[in-house]
């Protein structure tokens, strides 16, 4: 599961994500991070069946928490003409059986990079 | 052997045998041709993809008192006016001078065919017969006297698709490109696409009756840049009839606007060869993939491909598995053949045979240049340069004597390994540091060559933010070094 942590001006100073690491045992992957000297925000991603616990634990270490469970969404703008489809890093798209374009939603890890591809803007990546 | 004539009386009667080019390929590879050209009488094609070159012709009526249009805008998107007073021509792609790539001429009409209005906008100089200079109101397809959809260039028969072999994402009328041959893209549906099931053009050409954006257009003659077997068509329709599922704004991240057009084209099944004809399969048609990376116009091919293996999702290059992208909707192609072959069911819509036949042969000649610009005639040489042992006290004492800011490092057999600039030396004596050119030097230098046209040197500095490249020959030996200012000399001319 994808979860988007928040730190404030305090905690980003902290090595909130080793301590969280270390204590709960837990395999963290980060998928994208804006830090700054005030404020940070970093996606990552941890297995589902710990991600109740770490997510309380960042918590407690004053960051905020949010599970990223949507992945992208394809709005009805699309025209099926798959230039999506080869650049998205996990394969989320694919033509289907009828010829139009799939998204297999599961694979997506919100990189976002196929939102600035789509020629008709059917692309969206929802908080 | 059938005429048009006698197909047009079986659609009339009700009788008439319409099949898709997907659906006579399997019908001929079972009956074969000569059986295939009894049974089928028409075969519909159908392409829906990006067509840059693609606009309109509109005649707004006259204002009173009357304005002879020296420039206008439409929702801040101009069209060309230099034509009789009220006549403009908008192009898809010209941008909005307020949105930018957000926006543009294929917007404009997009909109239009939905129904809405757009704001019209338009100056003059002011003539006895046209007084007024100034005009702003809106307009809506209702109102206007025609609006004409005029595309020089659609339908390519056939086209090169695209890869990347440098180091960055480029963004393309290709599609975005991943560097380091991180994807494929290709426009065009092979077997699907008109002009690959006549590619004699026996049935399409001049005056050939055809689906244009929802309603019924006609091909007025040879597309621009028609290179068979590249071939092109230039199309005409009433964009007041049109439908906007057909017609379609988009924007290539990047690159610009375009319009995404819908085209069928239905194929009178004269006899065995035309049967023959449109039974042509992907893995017979074939193109090249180019690389992007080489910024110049001939390209280089990476490798020869059919549209088979582009639709399989995968090719190889360099022996690895590269994931391919279509550009143009194969779901809205077929939708399009199949519209069309429905309209022919229905009687709602008649063949015609051109009055004149497009050009089998022609090719695509490159533009008369002057004279194409290159570095070595702009650079100067040779480039004073320092040795990375050199101190940083030595650095700031050539640039400052010699009035330069960069400064290449070259080893001892004069081989490029770093540049410093005279920011650089600043950073270094503000931040108290004394050493030698290499604890300060970049390593990572973006170099230019004696051959290399001056505008992609220019582009290279306009993109990393640098102002100076050291021209490097073939060992990468510095051989000069070329500044934007003496590009901007050039350019500017
Ligand atoms: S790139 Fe956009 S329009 Fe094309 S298939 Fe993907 S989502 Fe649809
Ligand atoms: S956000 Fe990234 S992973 Fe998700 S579909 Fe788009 S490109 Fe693929």
């Amino acid at each position: 599961m994808l979860l988007k942590l928040k730190y404030d001006s305090r905690s980003v100073r902290a090595p909130v994500i080793s301590k969280v690491a270390i204590e709960e045992n837990a395999l963290i992957n980060i998928i994208e991070a804006k830090v700054e000297p005030r404020f940070g925000e970093i996606v990552v991603e941890v297995d589902d069946e710990i991600a109740e616990r770490v997510a309380e634990k960042f918590k407690k270490y004053g960051v905020e928490v949010r599970k990223l469970t949507k992945s992208i969404e394809k709005s009805e703008k699309c025209v099926d003409c798959g230039a999506c489809i080869s650049v998205c890093p996990t394969g989320v798209f694919e033509r289907g059986e009828d010829d139009r374009i799939v998204v297999n939603e599961v694979k997506c890890i919100r990189c976002g990079f196929c939102v600035g591809v789509c020629p008709l803007n059917a692309l969206k990546l929802p908080e | 052997m059938k005429t048009v004539e006698e197909i047009n009386e079986k659609i009339r009667e009700g009788n008439v045998n319409v099949v898709t080019a997907l659906e006579m390929k399997e019908i001929v590879a079972e009956l074969g041709a000569k059986e295939a050209a009894k049974e089928v009488d028409v075969v519909t094609t159908g392409t829906f993809g990006a067509m840059c070159s693609s606009g309109a012709f509109f005649n707004f009526g006259h204002s009173d008192p009357p304005i002879k249009m020296q420039r206008v805008w439409l929702n801040d998107v101009e069209a060309y006016t230099g034509i009789a007073a009220v006549d403009a021509y908008l192009g898809v792609t010209q941008l909005s001078e307020t949105l930018g790539m957000e926006y543009g001429g294929a917007h404009v009409i997009e909109d239009l065919v939905r129904g809405k209005e757009v704001e019209l906008r338009a100056t003059a100089y002011g003539t006895d017969c046209y007084p007024r200079k100034e005009i702003v109101t809106e307009i809506s397809l209702e109102d206007v006297n025609q609006a004409v959809m005029v595309n020089p260039r659609n339908a390519y028969q056939r086209y090169r698709a695209a890869t990347n072999s440098s180091d960055r994402v480029l963004r393309t009328y290709m599609g975005t490109l991943l560097p380091n041959f991180g994807n494929v893209t290709y426009a065009g549906v092979g077997e699907l696409s008109p002009l690959n099931n006549d590619p004699e053009y026996r049935t399409i050409g001049v005056g050939t009756r055809i689906f244009l954006g929802g309603a019924k257009g006609y091909v007025i003659g040879e597309g621009t840049q028609h290179s068979p077997p590249f071939g092109t068509l230039m199309v005409k329709g009433n964009l007041k009839e049109m439908k906007p599922e057909y017609l379609r704004a988009a924007t290539f991240p990047g690159y610009g606007v375009t319009l995404f057009v819908g085209i069928g084209i239905p194929i009178p099944i004269l006899d065995e060869e035309m049967a023959k004809a449109t039974a042509i399969t992907d893995d017979k048609i074939e193109t090249v993939i180019i690389d992007f990376g080489v910024p110049r116009r001939d390209r280089p091919i990476v490798k020869r491909v059919t549209y088979a293996e582009l639709k399989s999702g995968k090719v190889e290059i360099n022996g690895e598995d590269v994931r391919v992208s279509p550009l143009s909707s194969y779901y809205m192609s077929k939708k399009i053949a199949e519209e069309l072959k429905r309209m022919i069911e229905r009687g709602e819509f008649f063949l015609t045979m051109p009055v004149e036949r497009i050009p089998q042969k022609e090719v695509f000649k490159p533009m008369r240049q002057r004279e194409i610009k290159v570095v070595k005639s702009v650079m100067s040489s040779p480039a004073i340069t320092i040795s990375p042992e050199a101190s940083i006290e030595e650095a700031a004492r050539i640039l400052i004597e010699n009035e330069i800011n960069h400064l290449p490092v070259v080893n001892e057999r004069g081989e490029l390994i770093g540049i410093v600039t005279s920011w650089d030396i600043a950073k270094a004596v503000a931040r108290g540091k004394i050493g030698k050119v290499e604890d300060i030097m970049t390593r990572k230098v973006i170099t230019t060559t004696m051959e290399e046209p001056i505008e992609i040197a220019a582009r290279k500095m306009e993109q990393h933010e640098i102002s100076a490249l050291p021209v490097v020959d073939k060992d990468n030996k510095v051989v000069g070094i070329v500044s934007s200012e003496d590009l901007s000399k050039l350019l500017a001319r």
